[in-house]
């Protein structure tokens, strides 16, 4: 794969600004909408089934009374070195030459090993069939495939946007535009605490904003190199 | 010619008549008990398909406990399948004489413990209708498995181990299988005649089939133990707290080999209660075995403590979390009857030569170890997977309905599977057994 990486393919990435993020789950909710998730019931969502692409996680800091809330939105962090990637016999999970950690659905027999290996718990399984409860199934993507169960999933950076964005800007003859591909919950976020774009060029707004001093990678130290960067005030 | 050579001589009839005679006689508690563990297997098989169908959300299996139960019975299955292997190579390879009545019903206990382990290997995948994605096949877009993953490693070693495993069962089967056509007749001649390649006993055959016995028995050794480090390894080479460490493959050799070991002494017992066998399958048998389970308990605990007393010195918390999970937390009561199991009772018990040479406290105790090895191989991959670094996702199992059923019903499979052949394979091989009475140091 890296022969086709020639400079110029961009590397995507994305910011989050935990100073913005208010837990409102917005993205939540887009990225279940944009990517034909499916939805669990209550009683499934008991038993840990809901699937999540970015998921919020909730933390309390300090002692009773002083307490407060941090919200932390979590999603596949399209690691260059994914541990998820080599456990997989069967090439299911594998890196894309502009970065991105892909998941082929049709190759996947459902081992489950990437699913352990990932350190973020970020990929999700399909324990059942999926399902819509009416009319809910009218709205589904039809860029995105509807997986079946025994397969894992996991957030694409929304690769069917990155994609068309890539296709239209080839016929313009012209590159992507800076902020040109923006993922469902980039898109969604009311906080603009989300922030895609290619961390490839020292430009744009991604690259300018992971430079910033508040900014560090999830379980940094694990060497997994993620294509996320997180900011946070720290005091 | 001595007066004990005669007398070896003078038992070869009596050992052709009590060894063969479980072939011959089929009693009702066999067909009963046959039939009682085909309707577990068939309870079983229907729930697999019923999960296949619908999907592995029949598991309790949940975000992030994407291996559990399954996974532990395909380890703990290989284990028991060291059985074979351990006893008979190793105790070939040392030449020691109490193996003759013991290496046969173990090196059953590998080919279908390593049957089993396979089936489990099934019931866990999420698409079992693409189990071929796993082989090595030409296809049209040109993708192979992925040899970096240790799963492939595990496919890979597991199919040669059974192989070689068939293989060692078979060759010193040839002599027996000669003598079973001469003497068991009926349909099964054809199927014996067919299975002894025409053995005559000639000395060049006799030479043979030593000097084959010979070359596969450290061959077979080597692959054993290579076999677990791998099972090991789809542990140790894991970013997963717990499992990542460097002492997961002798741990896991020497665990197999410990529930193998138990494993055997139950076989042994059951065997020579069916067969009355006491004459065969002596209380020193027993007692041997006693003794190699005191070295491989000692072992093992040797090998765990140095594992746990590494992760408590070094306080990483997110190893600790899993610590405390297992000694005070959610898994304490499982965690503490694995130690009673497999570390406490046999080191207690086996250590009393009394003990040593009572069959059925032997039995009791094999039992119990494998129940608690089984409880080990649960421990090892549930505890660290419900506990991931990122502490929002941290959660429980315990297994379902579904599991329960279809794990028993490859339990029963698998002495099914042994009464089976125990109808069709000599348990003790005879020609073993005679050599050890006319040329071995008695017995
Ligand atoms: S976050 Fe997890 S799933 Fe995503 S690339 Fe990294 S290891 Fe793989
Ligand atoms: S980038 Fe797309 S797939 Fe990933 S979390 Fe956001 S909306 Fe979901």
């Amino acid at each position: 794969m890296s022969d086709s990486t020639s400079p110029q393919t961009p590397q995507w990435g994305m910011v989050v600004d935990l100073d913005r993020c208010t837990g409102c789950e917005a993205c939540v909710v887009a990225c279940h909408a944009e990517n034909n998730i499916r939805i669990s019931g209550e009683a499934e969502a008991a038993q840990g089934r809901a699937i999540n692409w970015i998921r919020i996680e909730r933390y309390w800091e300090g002692e009773y009374p002083n307490v407060s809330v941090k919200f932390m939105p979590v999603l596949c962090q399209h690691c260059a070195n994914a541990p998820c990637e080599p456990v997989c016999p069967v090439y299911a999970s594998y890196h894309t030459p502009d970065g991105l950690n892909a998941q082929v659905y049709n190759r996947c027999i459902g081992v489950r090993y990437c699913g352990n290996n990932c350190p973020y718990v970020a990929r999700q399984f399909n324990w059942f069939d999926p399902h819509w409860d009416a009319p809910l199934q009218e709205q589904l993507n039809p860029d995105v495939t509807v997986r079946m169960n025994g397969i894992m999933e996991k957030c694409t950076f929304c690769v069917q946007r990155i994609r068309k964005t890539k296709e239209q800007a080839e016929l313009d003859k012209r590159p992507v535009r800076d902020g040109e591909i923006q993922p469902a919950c980039v898109q969604t976020c009311p906080t603009s605490a989300l922030v895609f774009g290619n961390r490839r060029d020292p430009e744009s707004q991604v690259s300018r904003m992971a430079k910033n001093d508040r900014g560090f990678k999830l379980l940094e130290s694990l060497g997994t190199d993620p294509a996320v960067t997180y900011l946070k005030r720290l005091n | 010619m001595t007066t004990m050579q005669r007398s070896g001589w003078n038992e070869m009839a009596t050992i052709n008549r009590d060894l063969l005679a479980p072939l011959r006689h089929v009693g009702p508690t066999y067909l009963t008990v046959v039939c009682g563990l085909a309707l577990i297997v068939v309870a079983g098989a229907a729930t697999w398909v019923h999960q296949i169908e619908t999907g592995i959300g029949q598991t309790n299996m949940h975000h992030p406990i994407f291996w559990s139960s399954y996974i532990a019975s395909f380890v703990y299955w290989i284990g028991v399948s060291h059985s074979g292997t351990f006893i008979s190579g190793v105790l070939r390879l040392t030449k020691a004489q109490w193996r003759r009545p013991v290496t046969r019903i173990a090196e059953l206990m590998t080919i279908i413990s390593v049957m089993i382990a396979a089936l489990c290997v099934f019931f866990h995948l999420g698409r079992v209708w693409r189990w071929y994605y796993l082989l090595p096949y030409p296809s049209q877009r040109d993708i192979w498995p992925d040899f970096r993953s240790p799963l492939m490693w595990d496919a890979t070693a597991i199919f040669t181990y059974a192989t070689a495993s068939t293989i060692y069962l078979y060759l010193p089967l040839i002599p027996d299988f000669a003598l079973a056509r001469d003497r068991v007749g009926g349909w099964r001649k054809p199927v014996y005649a067919l299975l002894c390649l025409g053995w005559k006993g000639t000395q060049r055959e006799w030479e043979t089939l030593s000097t084959a016995i010979r070359i596969i028995t450290p061959l077979i050794v080597m692959v054993m133990i290579s076999v677990h480090s791998i099972v090991g390894w789809d542990f140790g080479m894991s970013l997963v707290p717990g499992w990542h460490t460097s002492i997961i493959a002798p741990y896991f050799v020497v665990g197999a080999v410990h529930s193998g070991l138990a494993m055997v002494a139950v076989g042994l017992y059951v065997v020579r209660r069916q067969g009355a066998l006491d004459d065969y399958i002596r209380l020193e048998h027993f007692d041997k075995l006693g003794k190699l389970l005191v070295v491989t308990t000692l072992t093992l605990a040797y090998l765990y403590f140095a594992d746990q007393l590494t992760v408590w010195y070094g306080k990483i918390p997110d190893e600790m979390a899993i610590l405390h999970a297992l000694v005070t937390g959610d898994y304490a009561v499982a965690f503490w009857s694995m130690i009673l199991l497999i570390y406490v009772f046999p080191l207690a018990l086996l250590t009393i030569p009394r003990f040593r040479t009572w069959p059925f406290g032997m039995m009791l105790l094999g039992i119990g170890i494998n129940i608690g090895m089984y409880v080990e191989r649960m421990l090892i991959i549930v505890p660290p997977l419900t506990h991931p670094r990122l502490t929002y996702v941290w959660s429980r199992y315990f297994p379902s309905w579904t599991e329960l059923t279809i794990l028993s019903g490859a339990c029963a499979l698998a002495v099914l599977l042994y009464l089976l052949a125990s109808k069709f394979v000599p348990l003790i091989s005879i020609w073993e057994e005679k050599e050890g009475r006319l040329h071995g140091s008695g017995g």
